[in-house]
């Protein structure tokens, strides 16, 4: 029974997709909206991942310091591990979970709003293709402009750690400073980024099939958000175990 | 004109048309009249495609939807307008540029033209210049009604459908909605369909209705006939206000 619904929301969702992925009925319109999708889902998005790569990047080095008290290790070793934990999951996998809330409900809402008060139905009345004037302008924003986002979580987490030197005095700036250039691996960067690109496509698209199929009353378009951001973030968690392997075996 | 021939339409099991058949004429009223529940929002919506008919025949003017393919199906319903039960404004957008969205989409007017093609728009359904920059948010239901209205006149529709116009408005402003329809339908000759449950709207306005009972086409006719008809579930639906008792009484005396 489970399987059955869950080929039936593949086979859904791949029918909704085609919808999106064709040209658009107007080129004008797709430039006019994408620029307003581009500030809603990444530049709004900017602060809080800004403040929560800060502090996550402050905590990881205080714990990581603390907790690994052996004197055998050398000193460059929290910087390290700071830097390779942010740049292999944390600015892309956990980042995107958080933007999963975020954006995937704010999507969901919009959306399945746009479906209960029968905006969505005017559309398709007027002959527009809803799915793809809706749709593809905040999948192209969000996954186009992601990268930017986990670069910008990568920076700012960093600097996180670098506050511990500053304002504590559990770590000194300079060893922070050597750990976190030691042994760098430029492909780390590309992988996240990579990474990303799917994770943003996720959440843009898991996100906009449930809003689109809402049905009901506004409790319902809850729900759609709510499963919205659900089913992306376990979708994401999976992918990110598919992609690691490929990525980094 | 549109012909309905023999349209089911279930979900899931759930048979909510049953074996649909009816005429609508252009340049008329044609009012889909029935209780709450018995698929008249399904019947309008199946005839337009937003929903798919199991089985039977939908022409506009001859061309059958059902045998239509999509690219087909988009040219007619640039030949359609339709006022939704809520109304259904963008709400991102403003009146004015409401109206201006199905030109902007398939016109190949100037933004000036389109302009100028919306406001004649919203002055004919006698809405003033001071609203058009408002949003949908702004105004009042029966000022979104009269938008709506607007929106679904913009690009010289040939079929006109209303869902229920004039729900959550009081007696006087359905009744310049629904005279408002009226007048478009037949200064335009559009073949307009009206679903209502309200019988000012029936006696007001209706040329030709339909009496959906439970998915099926219980009746068929004009206003004038309507208070005579021996059918129990009509009866029921006519007479459910006191008033229309006494007028049918009156006219009774009358004869
Ligand atoms: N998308 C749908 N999926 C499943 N069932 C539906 C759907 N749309 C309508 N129905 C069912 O069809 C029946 C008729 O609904 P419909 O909306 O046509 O009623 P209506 O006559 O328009 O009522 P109202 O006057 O309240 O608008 C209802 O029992 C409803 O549950
Ligand atoms: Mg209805």
């Amino acid at each position: 029974m489970l399987l059955v619904t869950l080929f039936k929301h593949i086979g859904s969702y791949t029918l909704l997709m085609s919808k999106v992925f064709s040209k658009p009925d107007s080129w004008r319109m797709f430039f006019r909206q994408f620029p307003k999708e581009m500030e809603k889902l990444v530049v709004n998005s900017l602060g809080i991942v800004i403040i929560i790569s800060v502090f996550i990047g402050f905590i990881m080095t205080v714990q990581t310091k603390l907790n690994t008290s052996d004197p055998l290790l050398p000193t460059y070793a929290t910087g390290l591990v700071t830097r390779d934990t942010l740049l292999l999951e944390f600015s892309s996998t956990i980042m995107c979970l958080i933007l999963a809330g975020k954006v995937g409900s704010n999507i969901a809402s919009e959306i399945g709003t746009m479906r209960i008060t029968e905006q969505i139905d005017a559309l398709e009345i007027m002959g527009v293709n809803s799915a793809n004037y809706l749709i593809l302008p905040k999948i192209a924003a969000f996954v186009l402009l992601i990268p930017c986002l986990v670069i910008v979580s990568m920076a700012t987490g960093l600097v996180g750690g670098y506050f511990v030197g500053i304002f504590t005095d559990i770590l000194t700036t300079a060893d922070y400073m050597v750990g976190i250039q030691y042994a760098f691996i430029p492909y780390y960067i590309f992988y996240s980024v990579v990474k990303t690109l799917f994770f943003g496509f996720i959440i843009a698209s898991v996100s906009s099939y449930y809003g689109y199929y809402a049905y009901g009353g506004a409790l319902d378009v809850g729900k759609a958000s709510t499963n919205a951001v659900v089913n992306s973030s376990v979708i994401i968690l999976l992918f990110n175990i598919v992609i690691t392997n490929l990525m980094l075996n | 004109m549109i012909e309905v021939k023999g349209v089911n339409k279930s979900f899931e099991g759930n048979q909510v048309l049953k074996n649909i058949s009816a005429t609508f004429e252009s340049g008329k009223m044609n009012l889909i009249i029935g209780q709450s529940g018995s698929g008249k929002t399904v019947l309008m919506k199946s005839i337009i495609g937003l929903h798919t008919a199991d089985t039977g025949k939908i022409l506009y003017d001859g061309r059958n939807l059902l045998d239509m393919r999509f690219k087909e199906i988009k040219e007619l319903r640039k030949e359609v307008g339709m006022l939704f039960q809520g109304s259904a404004l963008f709400d991102s957008l403003s009146v004015l540029e409401n109206v201006i969205y199905p030109l902007e989409m398939f016109s190949s007017m100037t933004r000036q033209e389109m302009v100028k093609r919306a406001e004649f728009c919203l002055v004919r359904v006698n809405l003033s210049a001071q609203s058009f920059h408002l949003s949908p948010s702004e105004i009042s239901g029966g000022m979104q009604k009269r938008v709506a209205i607007a929106r679904a006149i913009a690009l010289n529709p040939k079929y006109l459908f209303c869902d229920e116009p004039n729900s959550g408005l009081d007696p006087i402003t359905s009744l310049v909605i629904d005279k408002l329809i009226k007048e478009i339908t037949e200064e335009y000759n559009i073949t307009t369909i009206v679903n209502t449950h309200d019988m000012n709207s029936v006696m007001e306005v209706g040329d030709h209705i339909i009496f959906i009972n439970k998915g099926v086409m219980a009746w068929e006719g004009s206003r004038n006939d309507i208070f005579d008809v021996e059918n129990a579930a009509l009866n029921e639906f006519v007479f459910a206000s006191e008033l229309y008792q006494k007028v049918k009484k009156a006219e009774n005396l009358g004869k």
